[in-house]
């Protein structure tokens, strides 16, 4: 580090306010202790492994099956979340209707329910005899212990990511690029394909991509509902459970190590996602 | 009734004057409240409708179960450390943050978001990998009979870890839109640091403070994954509230299950009215804010 960058710094921390040093400090040291150091115990954990190890493990077929079954569902249910979730923030935002404040407060109900009760009650209404079931077993439609069940679950619980994302952009829509729109002859559909879902997409995206995250990463709400049939309807942090169940803590190290990475991945994706919809949006 | 006042009124309720037809507003309304009915509502009310299938004796006699109560207390307790602790580093955090500017800024906000990126079960894990008894110090604290993993310990550390960004990432926006001019003047007349946080600052982010500690809270009760990783599924000693809805649900014993279930459930619901009131202050505070 170079004097002009200290003195930048120092220039930049120079505040009439107190308390920058032990507030920071105990920032990073809360961090680091939390967050930081049991997060690389994974990776120096996994890094300890052997090639061989690391590779028998995560490329196993079983693992191979719940990557496709894990990473497949989120896709499909963040799909249904990006399509469902504009819409109901647009309702919200846009028409009046009563019990709109309550119907809005919902919403976020996925993110205040526990995931073992959404995991339970979703498995029982989509059961066989269940109140949604029984409507959908005489077409031959099975919903809950198949893959079906965990696109359902997943789409339960990725629903407030799009919507949350979403409704903030659609309040702040500008009415008179929509009237310029109408003034110069386009129709509804037409204003809403070419002028108003470009202006939504980054957000949708983002949306999109926070449901996914989330949803390759949740277990509780998954694992009442999906059968968990090896090669079928197995997750990949149900794997990493049974893993650590069977001591075999190198496979799950392992497992867990290639998750983490593709969270990582996720997260960098989601921050340039919402850098891109700032950008747009000023 | 001519189209001009029509108009008129529209205006003033603050809807636009150009929009859909109303048949095309109705089916998009009907369409959007059928799928959250179907994906929220019922599997809401499904909870509560199973729960008091057997009626009201049936009810009470599950949630009187002895390792039913203890495993409220636990989670009453994990969730009584695991708030306070991040209470604390959410507001220290928010004050370094948004009251200062210093190079890496962006970076730490994310690394105080990570917790919400990595898999509940991963969060679980690390914890065994440090203090299981294959972990790094699992020897030691062995050798000097102490307990972390499939113990409450863990379930807390746990639980610290997966609620970590609740209070700081509401706080960092709200303290960050807020400026520093208030806490500066306050400093220049010359008051303390700490009388200028619980004079000034303080009173401006106590909604942002009761919107975060809520979800926190709701989150600390009712997590699953993580705590069970760490926990060891003892029953009346290492089970949570969750943990025993699961045992009971595996064990066929549905109507008990549904109704330990409702509490978490209820949880939710007054966590949702809470958060609706904290967020409607947070709100009106910010835009105020604007106005002065």
């Amino acid at each position: 580090m170079g004097p002009m960058r200290v003195m930048k710094i120092l220039k930049c921390t120079k505040s009439v306010l107190p308390g920058f040093g032990p507030t920071m400090g105990y920032t990073l040291l809360y961090l680091s202790l939390v967050v930081l150091i049991p997060l690389s115990a994974l990776l120096l954990k996994a890094a300890g492994l052997s090639w061989g190890e690391f590779l028998g493990a995560v490329a196993a077929p079983r693992v191979l099956a719940s990557y496709r079954v894990t990473f497949g569902a989120a896709l499909a249910a963040a799909g249904i979340n990006a399509v469902f979730g504009v819409l109901v923030a647009w309702v919200l935002v846009r028409y009046p209707f009563p019990g709109k404040r309550l119907v809005d407060a919902l919403v976020d109900l996925p993110f205040a329910l526990p995931t073992a009760v959404a995991g339970i009650t979703l498995a029982t209404v989509y059961s066989a005899n269940g109140w949604v079931g029984r409507h959908l077993e005489p077409h031959g439609i099975k919903v809950a212990f198949t893959p079906l069940g965990i696109v359902v679950a997943m789409t339960f619980i990725g629903l407030p990511f799009v919507v949350r994302t979403v409704q903030p952009v659609i309040e702040e829509l500008d009415a008179e690029i929509e009237e310029a729109a109408a003034c110069l002859g386009a129709s509804r559909w037409q204003t809403f394909r070419r002028v108003l879902f470009p202006l939504l997409a980054p957000s949708v995206l983002t949306g999109f991509a926070l449901a996914f995250a989330r949803g390759v990463g949740e277990y509780g709400s998954i694992i009442f509902i999906a059968g968990n049939m090896p090669m079928v309807s197995e997750i990949t942090p149900l794997i990493i459970i049974t893993k650590l169940e069977q001591y075999d803590y190198a496979g799950a190290t392992a497992v867990a190590t290639v998750m983490l990475v593709a969270s990582f991945v996720m997260l960098l994706v989601i921050n340039m996602l919402q850098k891109w919809s700032r950008r747009y949006a000023e | 009734m001519s189209s001009t006042t029509e108009n008129h009124t529209a205006r003033h309720n603050g809807i636009r004057t150009v929009g859909e037809p109303a048949i095309v507003r109705w089916l998009l309304t009907a369409v959007a409240m059928a799928f959250l009915a179907l994906f929220l509502a019922l599997p809401l009310a499904a909870v509560f409708s199973q729960a008091f299938e057997k009626g009201w004796q049936t009810y009470l006699a599950a949630l009187k179960e002895p390792d039913t109560l203890a495993a409220v207390k636990l989670t009453l307790l994990t969730a009584a450390v695991a708030v306070p602790f991040n209470l604390a580093f959410g507001v220290v955090a928010s004050w370094a943050i948004a009251k200062f500017s210093f190079p890496g800024k962006n970076l730490l906000i994310t690394l105080i978001d990570l917790p919400f990126s990595v898999s509940p079960v991963i969060s679980g894990l690390i914890y065994v990998l440090i203090f299981g008894r294959q972990g790094w110090l699992g020897p030691w604290l062995e050798a000097h009979d102490l307990k972390i993993i499939f113990a409450v310990p863990g379930i807390i550390l746990a639980t610290v870890f997966v609620t970590f960004p609740f209070i700081a990432r509401e706080l960092i926006p709200l303290m960050e839109s807020q400026g520093k001019d208030e806490e500066e003047a306050a400093i220049v007349l010359g008051a303390s640091g700490l009388q200028t946080f619980f004079r000034v600052t303080l009173p401006n982010i106590r909604w942002g403070i009761i919107y975060g500690v809520i979800l926190c809270n709701a989150r600390a009760m009712g997590e699953f994954g993580a705590v069970s990783v760490v926990s060891g599924h003892i029953r009346g000693m290492t089970n949570t509230v969750p943990l025993q809805v699961e045992i009971l649900y595996n064990e066929y014993n549905y109507t008990a299950a549904f109704a330990v279930a409702s509490l978490l459930a209820l949880l939710a619901l007054v966590t949702l009215v809470v958060k609706s009131v904290a967020e409607w202050n947070v709100r009106r505070q910010m835009k105020s804010q604007e106005r002065g």
